[in-house]
């Protein structure tokens, strides 16, 4: 049995009365790939954020790569610099270049030299199949390539986990393909990902495992073949019933 | 779009001649209402006068006021920028004391006139804590060296630690203005840019270094180069704690001569010619800042 990567145990989280996750426990494996879904304000985005602490959990616990996450900010950091986050809105640096954009956290972070740190960049941006775009600045790319970017950046830290918050949200219907296709790849070799998402026929492709959240609680945990084919719960099907009628 | 007029027409040359009567009107009327005669040559001397002795140019009350205004604009900026980026970051820290202290400055100064401020504050300082600082001291210190760097840098070594009170006030009074133009630019960066900085693995001090910062600069540049401006024309306050810059010459020869329109009118000219050189430079500055930016 596989000691689990990250484990969240009895998780809770509020903002203000509003109480955002309830008591949330989830563990990833090495290597898993998951795919979190439910309907809008169930806490996706809320129990990933938690992972790198951009949101404070209030109780419970979490702990990731063996790190548990609390005030203590190196441990928070060296969370941070073994988990990558893909943003609904890229949040690309629009005052850098794509390059710069790559290679300021290996330089700060990892202290990398620039040569090697731009080496790397590069071949990422071959990996996501952008390369000739390394001296433009993000405003100059299109809302895809900008998230190819995005992904890139991340993983030029060489993170051990990749977290991906609806990614293909805000693009156009005809760059989600190049986007997911990125995705896709990056599964294939390996990587651990979580990804809040809608795209079901992603899901299908690449999930070892489907995570469904209503009302800040995971519902359901299953692999793909028996979550689309026979949810156990209602509110599972019902949500399933919903996405893939359009 | 609106197209920009580029010539001007018969209605913007009447406007124009109307306001020019209307100023000579004026000037007649001050001829003759107030029994003015406007006599230029008398205040000249004021600014600059041959040495009887040495038969040199010399520099008299006016042109060493504008160098002591000068001075008051250019360390005013460096040091009122300095307080204002750190207390405009204590503004926004997360250490609630910090806060605190960056608000209560921010609202103390806002909410005083300028004047009563500086009254309060330049009695404060130069009997409290001039002598303490040991100004007055480096001002009499006998060294020749120190006497020569007072002079070129502050003026008359015996005014040294009422030059230092009136920068003091200026600069903080000024600061708090410049405190809120940096926590404006700073907040106005979104949060995503915090996030994405953050997930990184970057610091928050490496976050805000290289993320923030550059991008808060471009906005805070603007409304940054307004309060310069405003920090130079607000320097002739201190004339009132007797620091003696344009204003405060401006005063003395006004009363000795009696040529009280002639020296204000070019008194406002000195002012205007610093302000306008100023607003070009910052233009100039913000032009080239957006061609690197291509
Ligand atoms: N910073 C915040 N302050 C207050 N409430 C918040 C904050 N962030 C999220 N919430 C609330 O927490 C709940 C869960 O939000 P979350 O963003 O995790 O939902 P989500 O599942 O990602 O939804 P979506 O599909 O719309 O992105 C929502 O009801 C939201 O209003
Ligand atoms: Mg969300």
């Amino acid at each position: 049995m596989q000691k689990p990567i990250i484990k969240l145990r009895g998780v809770c989280k509020l903002f203000g009365q509003f109480q955002a996750l309830y008591d949330v426990s989830f563990d990833v494996k090495l290597g898993e790939r998951v795919v979190v879904c439910g309907p809008s304000g169930s806490g996706k985005s809320t129990m990933i954020r938690c992972i790198n602490r951009l949101e404070e959990h209030d109780s419970g616990e979490i702990t990731v790569d063996g790190i548990e996450l609390t005030e203590d900010m190196e441990n928070i950091l060296s969370v941070r610099r073994e988990v990558g986050m893909v943003f609904q809105q890229f949040n690309l640096f629009p005052h850098l270049t794509v390059l710069e954009n790559l290679v300021l956290a290996p330089m700060r972070a990892r202290k990398l030299s620039r040569t090697e740190a731009e080496k790397t960049a590069m071949e990422y941006l071959e990996r996501v199949r952008i390369p000739d775009q390394a001296s433009k600045y993000p405003a100059q790319l299109s809302g895809g390539q900008q998230q190819r970017v995005a992904i890139a950046r991340s993983l030029c830290m060489k993170p051990k986990i990749m977290l991906f918050d609806e990614p293909t949200s805000a693009l156009d219907p005809e760059m989600i393909k190049e986007v997911l296709d990125v995705m896709i790849e990056l599964a294939r070799d390996g990587m651990t990902m979580i990804v809040v998402t809608h795209e079901m026929g992603f899901a299908k492709t690449v999930a070892d495992t489907m995570v469904f959240m209503d009302h800040g609680r995971i519902v359901e945990v299953a692999p793909p073949s028996t979550f689309f084919t026979s949810p156990k719960s209602d509110r599972t099907q019902l949500f399933l019933s919903q996405i893939l009628s359009h | 779009m609106q197209r920009k007029k580029t010539k001007l027409n018969w209605i913007d040359a009447l406007v124009v001649l109307s306001i020019a009567i209307f100023v000579i009107v004026i000037v007649r009327r001050v001829e003759s209402v107030l029994n003015y005669t406007w006599d230029w040559s008398k205040i000249v001397p004021f600014f600059i006068y041959v040495d009887r002795e040495t038969g040199e140019w010399t520099k008299n009350l006016m042109i060493e006021g504008l160098l002591m205004t000068m001075r008051l604009a250019v360390y005013g900026i460096v040091a009122s920028a300095i307080i204002g980026v750190v207390m405009g970051l204590c503004r926004i820290s997360s250490n609630l004391f910090l806060r605190m202290v960056a608000r209560s400055y921010v609202e103390l100064v806002r909410n005083t006139p300028p004047l009563v401020f500086i009254f309060i504050f330049y009695f404060f300082l130069s009997t409290q804590l001039m002598p303490v600082l040991g100004i007055e001291e480096l001002a009499r210190s006998d060294s020749p060296t120190v006497q020569w760097l007072i002079r070129i840098l502050c003026g008359d070594p015996v005014l040294f630690s009422n030059f230092i009170s009136g920068l003091v006030c200026l600069s903080i009074f000024e600061g708090a203005y410049i405190t809120e133009i940096v926590r404006a630019g700073v907040q106005s960066i979104p949060r995503g840019q915090w996030e994405a900085g953050k997930a990184v693995g970057l610091s928050g001090f490496d976050v805000m270094r290289s993320v923030i910062l550059p991008q808060a600069v471009n906005r805070i540049a603007p409304p940054l180069a307004n309060q310069f401006i405003t920090l130079i024309k607000d320097s002739s306050i201190v004339s009132l704690i007797s620091i003696q810059e344009l204003t405060f010459m401006a005063v003395e020869v006004g009363v000795s001569t009696s040529r009280i329109f002639e020296i204000w009118i070019l008194t406002a000219a000195m002012y205007f010619v610093i302000c306008y050189a100023c607003v070009l430079f910052f233009n100039w500055l913000e032009r080239r800042a957006a061609r690197a930016r291509r």
